[in-house]
């Protein structure tokens, strides 16, 4: 049993990789976009440029993972295709995990060619790779699973663009990516505390920069958390819905 | 012979809309679809032959009662039922970007499939489907009938031996819902059951070993279409060809009262020197049993499709 799921979840993904993902408008959304934003910034605030660089990195797993996860599945359920999908010998948390790896697994190779781009600019010393590759991990993991929660939770494709949307701006203006997370306002701080990417912003510094492993380590406890439980809330939504 | 499908009781009831009562789609069927056969499951839109197969394909859960399908219980077994199956839904619904090669193999990957086997039988449905030259034209740009037809071979391409057609001659031309019955018989031939559902009571007619008629969630009649006739207390018609004056024909149906030799001799004399160009009898059609025991008229079921048989 667990062998169909598997094999069918890794199906799954090669085929959104193929079907969604690795589409020229998709990968210049995942890149650009972050790239104009920490851009502008950084050309208003010509202080310190490598300091956004965490922030940029965060931001393009961020976007690059939800750009599609937010609408496939509700995209498939529209065209009738998720029925296909359930038709198979897999149980549905396979289906829902085959889907969130494909936007993890674009989610990260976007952030590679971020991070390519970045290391080649202000270097590669002092970076803790195995801290970097793990926060990435959660981070592209919490992203997906968010997308995903968007995409279970309305009927229409347009109602999860709107959804992620209405998640994804306001966690790029609190999360810490231009603006410390310390220097908001006390109660944006309190707001903040909720965002994963707050949490994926902070560890990446920590893991190109420098700073407490502690700290870092829950961080990442704190973006594995984040991950299971929109990974399960959408999948108890995906079932509901399904009923 | 073994029974690929048993189903007991089977309800389904779905939940009150706003200000509006639940609606019993299905209610308290009974069947057994034997291995082997072409079951035919006929009624007009909306008396709950979609919701059937969706439970008994582990899309939706029954609301009461039971089934087992190839010898699983629905209720316990529905991964292993899915491995064993094929669908075949009314709107085809395979991915519009892949090509009818690359849905063929994701089909199979999804059921496991050996990689080694992956190529050769997408490339062998292809043929039987007459689909190689299409081998690498995504979903969206094939034909109406051939995304029929792709939409049949993804079912068969984890080899089922039971087949769910929801369905798959409605839309298509003359010549594709031709070709599709021929596979539909074919597939008999090779020993896959067939669960087949339709509003064509001629395509039920020609394909089917038995047929259930289904009206407002219940089982009406099942038998076969020869018992099912034999049901229908109608004397057979004689009908006549006659030719027209200019140059058109006319025929005539003239009601028997069983004896078709003096019906003949009425129309004949009727004929008033006119070439009789056909004489024959026509005996009560699936289309007469429908109407005698549901009290629908036949049009109902085409008239909510927009189709013809």
């Amino acid at each position: 049993m667990l062998v169909d799921d598997l094999r069918g979840l890794w199906a799954i993904t090669l085929k959104d990789l193929r079907t969604y993902y690795l589409k020229p408008p998709n990968i210049s959304w995942g890149i650009l976009f972050p790239f104009a934003f920490v851009l502008a910034f950084a050309i208003r605030n010509t202080g310190d440029a490598c300091s956004l660089v965490p922030g940029l990195l965060a931001l393009t797993v961020l976007f690059a993972t939800t750009s599609m996860e937010a609408i496939v599945i509700v995209f498939e359920r529209r065209i009738g295709a998720l029925e296909r999908l359930l038709l198979a010998p897999l149980r549905l948390w396979a289906l829902l995990a085959g889907k969130l790896l494909g936007g993890i697994v674009f989610g990260l190779t976007v952030a590679l060619v971020v991070l390519v781009v970045a290391l080649a600019a202000y270097g590669t010393g002092g970076v803790s790779w195995p801290l970097l590759v793990l926060t990435l991990l959660l981070s592209a993991a919490a992203f997906a699973a968010l997308g995903a929660l968007a995409s279970v939770a309305v009927s229409e494709v347009f109602e999860a663009q709107t959804l992620a949307n209405f998640v994804r701006f306001p966690m790029m203006f609190l999360g810490g990516v231009f603006v410390p997370v310390q220097d908001l306002p006390r109660g944006l701080q309190v707001v903040a505390r909720f965002l994963p990417l707050t949490y994926a912003v902070e560890a990446l510094r920590i893991a190109l920069v420098g700073g407490q492993l502690g700290q870092a380590g829950l961080h990442l406890a704190i973006l594995a958390a984040f991950a299971a439980a929109l990974f399960v809330l959408a999948l108890r939504i995906l079932a509901w819905r399904l009923a | 012979m073994n029974e690929a499908i048993l189903v007991s009781q089977l309800t389904k009831i779905y939940p009150a809309a706003k200000g509006k009562a639940p609606v019993r789609a299905v209610d308290g069927i009974n069947f057994a679809v034997r291995e082997g056969e072409v079951f035919g499951f006929l009624g007009p839109n909306g008396a709950g032959k979609t919701t059937t197969i969706r439970m008994l394909t582990g899309l939706s859960r029954p609301t009461a009662g039971r089934a087992c399908v190839l010898g699983l219980d629905l209720a316990r077994d529905v991964a292993r039922i899915k491995k064993c199956i094929g669908v075949v839904p009314e709107v085809p619904n395979l991915y519009d970007e892949l090509s009818a090669f690359g849905n063929l193999v994701f089909a199979m990957q999804l059921y496991g499939v050996p990689r080694a086997a992956l190529s050769a039988r997408a490339e062998a449905l292809l043929a039987r489907f007459r689909l190689s030259e299409k081998r690498d034209t995504p979903f969206a740009r094939l034909s109406r009938g051939m995304k029929r037809s792709l939409t049949i071979a993804v079912a068969l391409a984890h080899r089922p031996p039971l087949v769910f057609l929801d369905e798959p001659t409605t839309g298509l031309d003359v010549l594709s819902a031709r070709s599709l019955r021929r596979t539909i018989s074919t597939l008999r031939d090779e020993g896959v059951t067939v669960f087949l559902t339709t509003h064509y009571l001629g395509e039920a007619e020609r394909l089917c070993d038995r047929v259930a008629l289904l009206v407002g969630g219940r089982i009406v009649a099942l038998d076969t279409v020869e018992g099912l006739k034999a049901r229908v207390q109608q004397p057979p018609t004689v009908e006549v060809t006659l030719a027209a004056a200019d140059g058109a024909v006319e025929t005539r149906r003239l009601p028997t009262d069983g004896d078709v030799v003096a019906a003949v001799r009425q129309a004949l004399a009727e004929a008033e020197g006119r070439a009789v160009l056909d004489v024959h009898t026509v005996r009560p059609t699936l289309e007469d049993v429908f109407v005698q025991l549901t009290g629908l008229s036949a049009e109902v079921m085409l008239a909510e499709k927009g189709g013809k048989g």
